[in-house]
């Protein structure tokens, strides 16, 4: 069935309505990065400027972003690496034995404000010695990581028929045996997700590093707040930091694309 | 018969056991002292010990002006920023929940709001928003518009804040819709056509029915998630001007960690955390109900 040419004409002009103001955000961003600060404050707004390199200069080389970038990576591989250890058999385990309770308590730490654990853990990790360490932030970065990789996992395990694991058994395995060389193999989809998306949380937070990291640790969403605190906003700095911040989130997006809608529809939504 | 060892017969407590005990450690445990919290007094820069003090801290916060405009605008946010997601969610989902080529595209820019770095938007919606140099008045000024403060006036800041929370989450409530959408069968949709109903009586009849429950339960998610909103907030106004964009997470924020006031900060916390377990119950009622 074809649509006629105005109907074709109308569906893009509403599809652009939909999408300029979503790229728009970016676009600023971008290009803000590359002006001198007399092209950011200069009124009009200006579209053609020459650009600089100027603002990642300083970002990567006066700052100490690229140990910020590090203490990001390191964190987030670390506390997702640990949730799936933690959460795949716990995900199986709900699903093969229909423990509603433990799913509950699951679901209950996805929806939890952040806020409400974090005056505890201040207390205990300075009391331990452990502000400003990884161990800390790994922790607390767990606890987003780990929700999120429960609620995918353990409705993907639903989804795998009992038969595969059975006739394993069957040839003798035992059901651990079944769960790591029949269950996982066949899951890989699902671990792709649940390590996507709990990696994006665990990059992108704030909140818990906010107040458990110092300089040492310190990751990246808080060196980009940071630039914010001087007296006058060097705001193609901070522009520059927002980029760099994004890109690595937008490339894993870009290549798992599938995988994210799928999680995210899920509802196991943002950490 | 399968042979099976200790660890087989007791892999459902063995295989949960791991995460139930890092749960219990680092949210359990954090809850429950926070309860004990709110039930004393203990400043933690005072150098005096921790006290009993029984309801003392709860009646304190209720007095406190501050605390009640932090709820009431904490209800504001959520109501206001959910409900134009949804709405505008829902119309994107009905809009998009057709074939056409570039459709992949499309759905990739409308996974970029929801992966990138709060704070980071934050910070670049600040510059939309600054009143002498920003995008926004330089809008408003095309059209001889009245500039305005955005999130420097304490009358625009709330529903501007909002607007970025709008930005953000939007694009989840239509991708769910249309994943909803896409797993309706079309049997319906023919019976439909053929008693000859219009457009609109297939959306009220027919659509809108069966996707209620996707629309809801999205809904309360996003509620959940938007009463716990704190990095925006806090990267582009600290809760400010004055206290004109303190919520409740803001305010728990201050009391924690920059007055330090924690048996007050726990009651704070407690209120938050009934108030987040009412929506959450919410929501598995709701999934029980509709079996998602």
């Amino acid at each position: 069935m074809k649509r006629p040419l105005h109907r074709k004409i109308g569906f893009v002009v509403i599809i652009l309505i939909i999408i300029i103001p979503m790229i728009f955000p970016f676009l600023w961003m971008f290009l803000s990065s590359f002006k001198t600060q007399v092209d950011i404050i200069s009124w009009p707004p200006k579209f053609i400027f020459s650009p600089t390199l100027i603002n990642f200069n300083k970002v990567f080389n006066e700052q100490n972003f690229l140990l910020y970038l590090k203490n990001s990576t390191i964190v987030g591989v670390l506390s997702v690496g640990f949730s799936l250890l933690l959460g795949l058999p716990a995900a199986y385990s709900i699903a093969r034995f229909s423990q509603k309770r433990l799913s509950v308590l699951i679901l209950v730490a996805r929806l939890m404000p952040g806020i409400s654990f974090l005056m505890p853990w201040y207390i205990v990790f300075s009391r331990l010695g452990l502000m400003d360490s990884y161990t800390a932030l790994v922790l607390s970065h767990i606890l987003i990581a780990l929700p999120v990789v429960v609620w995918i996992m353990s409705s993907y395990f639903e989804g795998v028929p009992r038969e595969m694991e059975e006739s394993a058994m069957v040839d003798g395995a035992t059901m651990q045996r079944a769960f790591v060389s029949i269950i996982l193999p066949l899951s890989v989809p699902g671990i792709v997700t649940s390590t996507t998306l709990s990696f994006i949380f665990s990059w992108n937070n704030f909140m818990f590093s906010q107040v458990l990291s110092m300089e040492k640790t310190r990751t990246l969403p808080i060196a980009v707040y940071n630039f914010m605190s001087y007296a006058e906003v060097d705001w193609g700095g901070v522009m520059a930091a927002a980029v760099a911040i994004m890109t690595p989130a937008i490339i894993l997006t870009m290549i798992f694309q599938k995988y994210v809608v799928k999680g995210l529809t899920m509802g196991a939504v943002k950490g | 018969m399968i042979k099976s060892g200790f660890f087989e017969r007791n892999l459902k407590y063995i295989f949960p056991l791991p995460a139930l005990i890092f749960v219990i450690a680092l949210m359990v445990f954090p809850v429950v002292y926070t309860l004990i919290l709110s039930f004393s007094e203990w400043t933690l820069t005072s150098g005096r010990p921790i006290t009993f003090a029984g309801f003392s801290s709860y009646l304190k916060i209720l007095k406190e002006p501050r605390f009640l405009d932090a709820v009431g605008r904490t209800f504001y946010f959520t109501v206001g920023a959910v409900a134009a997601e949804a709405v505008l969610g829902i119309i994107i989902a009905l809009i998009l929940n057709r074939e056409f080529r570039g459709k992949n595209g499309l759905k990739f820019i409308l996974l970029l709001p929801l992966v990138a770095t709060p704070v980071a938007v934050g910070i670049v919606f600040n510059l939309f928003y600054d009143p002498t140099i920003g995008f926004l008045n330089y809008v408003l000024s095309l059209f001889h518009l009245p500039q305005s403060g955005w999130v420097t006036d304490s009358a625009t800041v709330l529903p501007s804040l909002m607007a970025v929370d709008v930005w953000q989450w939007t694009p989840m409530i239509a991708l769910i819709v249309l994943a909803g959408l896409a797993g309706l069968s079309s049997e319906p949709y023919e019976s439909a056509k053929v008693d000859g109903a219009s457009s609109s009586q297939i959306f009220f009849r027919i659509t809108l029915p069966m996707i209620t429950p996707t629309i809801l339960t999205a809904v309360i998610l996003r509620a959940v998630d938007a009463l716990k909103t704190y990095d925006i907030i806090y990267a582009m106004t600290g809760g400010g001007p004055g206290y004109a964009s303190e919520t409740l997470n803001i305010l728990a924020y201050k009391y924690s960690f920059e007055y330090f006031n924690l048996g007050q900060a726990s009651s704070i916390l407690v209120f938050l955390f009934l108030l987040v377990l009412l929506f959450s119950l919410g929501v598995m009622r709701l999934r029980k109900r509709f079996e998602l």
